[in-house]
């Protein structure tokens, strides 16, 4: 077994927290997630632009020398609490993690067997990250959002001509990025969005905070970024399943929270209906789920920070029990409202929408647990 | 006294003086608490140093490394765990003189006279009566689901001095002597066929009222203290993964292809994350309290601990298939130490189902997290008020 994981918040980190809360509390409140869900602008490019450049998240986890901050996914877990508790609306996880981890994979890659650092694969993929790291760049990984790591993703064509060919559905925040990063047969391209041949078909999500769109090439022109896309994609997916399950105990300990508040506000019977032990039986058994997915998702978070061997397995565990908590939480909390739980009006669908949808992104239920009977040895009947 | 280093240089001086490959098991265990080394945030002359908690560990791994014996806390559990903390907070010098010692050492198991049979969840209303005779209080009632009460020299006994009084209100709190006369123990077989567990009467037993633990009326609030450390102390041990009793399940999975199901391998890995994620929240509790950041997780562990010994050990007796239909052995017996693990799947399936009953059923323990934790009103009551002797039973 390898050493222990540090299950805690540092001091930064709690720092790091408070921050964003507060811009979250000023900026995205349930009201203006609501009316941003509704208009067809669905995330914020203002607040991404004060997320992303002004405190300096988008690149959390690139490394200085790429033009980022050099932090670790422990900081980039505390950020997704945040996210994930206001369901904001912005390509955090999808560019600052999962398109910031595939490219770093790429790097890696090139760094190791090109010859000349100066390659031309090598300089791309520098340059994307730094601009997805300074807020200047929105990237998107051009796979379907369900898409786990370690299975196959639906992968562009490469014709004759050099050209790239294909449809790839359920893409999460395309219709934000500037460049997708696409998945071909020989390699992994940077396909920029408003080149001719490409085309961002909007679709109508589940998860209102969470656009989606078809990617339909035609033609499109890209810049080869590594030979493969296996390895760097494995890694963009599985940084972002482990720390999805981040975003999933903030959004499961907001539907809690509010949960508690409501219960004991409201009266029935001439008393708060938080008193009745039907009630608070399943609150309580709620918070014993959130306060466990607390240490499945820091565990996670400091897996993959510290490079642990474990990390395929913290995160499959991760996943397999954070996924589950939100979508109980946000059912939770849509029940003991009541009537008010099932109103547009009240923020209960958001997130429960959010919830849902999170269950089946970056590996449908059952993917996770089968990566876990295959890392720890339990295998099916034959 | 606060510092590693210093603790490591006592705790090698004490090895020198007393090697433990020469010395006598009894001997080494009351030098190292004359030497401030049983547990060394007590204070100096009761086995401690006065020091933070966490320097115990660095003891524990020098004497570990040197091979010295320990005082077999599992034995002493309710010694250590529950009746020294309560001790050392309200009980008077010549009682943590006299009693904390032999306690740590293990020369004298301690009990606990808590529950009865009309006093269960509603521990408050116990009936166990304590008359005033002077320099003596004179006990009678019954006690119930007493571990090691066969073993034990003493009990922690809390009993009712003032029926008049609302049930909170009433009680008082002593140490009363297994060995006095009018002290009967009997064996309580549970559904596994042993007795760990005894029943105590109580029949006109005399304890001295030196022997009370805080001042009269004030017993339940002493018991707090008591209560307060079963919980913390079931909650709070390191396990290595695979460590609990989905162990033996894995096992049993890995070696035998020909019991696999796919109903029984979706209910496995279910159980196997709900099991290391059950682990990890213990470790981050057990991180939480080295780093001086006690959090109210504790309270859940058992919950979940409870659930989870029973789930994965039902679905242990169905993977055994024809083998699950077996039982090791019915025999009566009263073992001194309870082994979750231990015997075979029948046997932990059945031992389970106390999991969510003893130290707080898991229903009551819902109750704490909802209203404590979470600030959830209680339900309206209506037995704070009324004397004791006028409660419905």
């Amino acid at each position: 077994m390898t050493s222990q994981p540090d299950l805690l918040y540092s001091e930064a980190e709690d720092d790091l927290r408070a921050a964003v809360r507060s811009l979250l509390a000023d900026r995205c409140d349930a009201a203006a997630v609501l009316t941003r869900a509704e208009s067809d602008t669905p995330y914020d490019p203002a607040l991404w632009a004060s997320l992303a450049t002004d405190m300096g998240l988008a690149g959390l986890l690139v490394p200085e020398k790429l033009g980022g901050q050099g932090a670790t996914h422990r900081e980039a877990a505390v950020v997704l609490e945040e996210l994930g508790r206001s369901v904001a609306p912005t390509p955090y996880l999808t560019g600052a993690v999962v398109a910031a981890e595939t490219l770093l994979g790429c790097h890696a890659e090139t760094a190791e067997t090109a010859e000349n650092p100066a390659s031309p694969e090598a300089a791309a993929v520098a340059e994307l990250l730094g601009a997805l790291a300074g807020g200047r760049t929105v990237v998107a990984l051009a796979v379907p959002l369900s898409a786990a790591p370690g299975t196959h993703v639906p992968r562009a064509v490469r014709a004759a001509d050099g050209s790239l060919g294909g449809r790839i559905t359920a893409v999460a925040d395309a219709a934000a990025a500037k460049v997708l990063l696409v998945p071909a047969e020989d390699g992994l391209y940077a396909v920029e969005t408003g080149e001719p041949g490409v085309t961002v078909e909007s679709l109508t999500p589940l998860d209102l905070t969470r656009p989606l769109a078809t990617v339909v090439l035609g033609g499109a022109r890209g810049r080869r970024l590594a030979g493969s896309a296996d390895a760097p994609v494995r890694r963009g997916l599985l940084a972002g399943a482990g720390l999805l399950a981040s975003e999933q105990l903030g959004l499961a300990e907001w539907c809690l929270e509010e949960t508690v508040r409501y219960t004991r506000d409201r009266k029935q019977f001439n008393r708060p209906v938080g008193s009745f032990q039907a009630l608070k039986h399943r609150m309580a058994q709620l918070w014993l789920e959130v306060v466990s997915a607390r240490a499945a998702a820091r565990n996670a978070a400091d897996a993959l920070a510290t490079g642990s061997p474990d990390a395929p397995l913290a995160v499959a565990v991760a996943q397999t029990y954070c996924s589950r908590v939100a979508v109980r939480a946000a059912e939770e909390c849509v029940q003991l409202h009541g009537g008010i739980g099932m109103t547009w009006e009240h923020p209960a669908h958001l997130y429960l929408k959010r919830a849902k949808s999170d269950s089946i992104a970056l590996g449908a239920p059952g993917r996770h647990t089968e990566a876990v009977a295959e890392l720890v040895g339990l295998p099916a009947p034959q | 006294m606060t510092d590693a280093t210093e603790v490591r240089a006592l705790t090698q001086e004490l090895l020198a003086a007393h090697p433990p490959a020469t010395t006598d098991r009894t001997d080494f265990l009351k030098a190292r608490f004359d030497a401030g080394l049983a547990w060394v945030h007590y204070p100096v002359g009761l086995g401690g140093l006065g020091a933070p908690r966490s320097l115990q560990a660095v003891v524990d791994a020098e004497l570990a490394a040197a091979g010295a014996p320990d005082n077999d806390p599992r034995r002493i559990g309710i010694g250590l765990g529950m009746a020294a903390p309560t001790i050392l907070r309200f009980g008077t010098d010549e009682q943590k003189q006299s009693l904390l010692r032999p306690l740590w050492v293990g020369e004298e198991v301690w009990c606990q006279l808590f529950s009865e049979p009309g006093a269960g969840s509603d521990l408050a209303a116990l009936g166990t009566r304590a008359v005033r005779d002077g320099d003596e209080w004179v006990v009678d009632g019954q006690k119930v689901w007493t571990s090691s009460a066969h073993v034990a020299r003493w009990a922690i006994l809390i009993a009712r001095t003032d029926p008049a009084l609302p049930k909170h209100r009433g009680i008082t709190y002593f140490v009363c002597d297994m060995t006095d006369p009018g002290v009967e123990v009997r064996p309580l077989r549970q559904i596994t066929g042993e007795a760990e567990f005894n029943e105590v009467f109580l029949t006109g037993v005399r304890i001295p009222d030196s022997r009370r633990l805080g001042p009269v009326g004030e017993g339940w609030k002493v018991a707090q203290t008591t209560l307060m450390n079963e919980r913390v102390s079931i909650g709070g041990s390191r396990i290595p993964r695979e460590g609990g009793m989905i162990g033996p399940v894995a096992a049993t999975w890995r070696e035998r292809p020909e019991l696999r199901t796919h109903d029984l391998h979706q209910r496995l890995l279910d159980l196997w994350v709900e099991a290391e994620v059950a682990r990890l929240a213990g470790e981050r509790l057990r991180q939480q309290l080295v780093a001086g950041q006690p959090g109210p997780e504790g309270s859940g562990m058992k919950l979940a601990f409870a659930r989870l010994n029973q789930e994965i050990s039902g679905l242990e007796v169905e993977l055994r298939g024809a083998e699950g239909l077996l039982y090791d052995d019915w025999t009566m017996r009263r073992p001194e130490l309870v082994d979750f693990t231990g015997r075979d799947a029948g046997y932990r399936y059945l031992r389970s189902k106390g999991n969510s009953i003893e130290g707080g059923t898991s229903e009551v323990l819902l109750n704490i997290v909802a209203e404590r934790v979470l600030g959830l009103p209680s339900e309206p009551r209506s037995d704070k008020d009324i004397a004791w002797k006028d409660l419905a039973r």
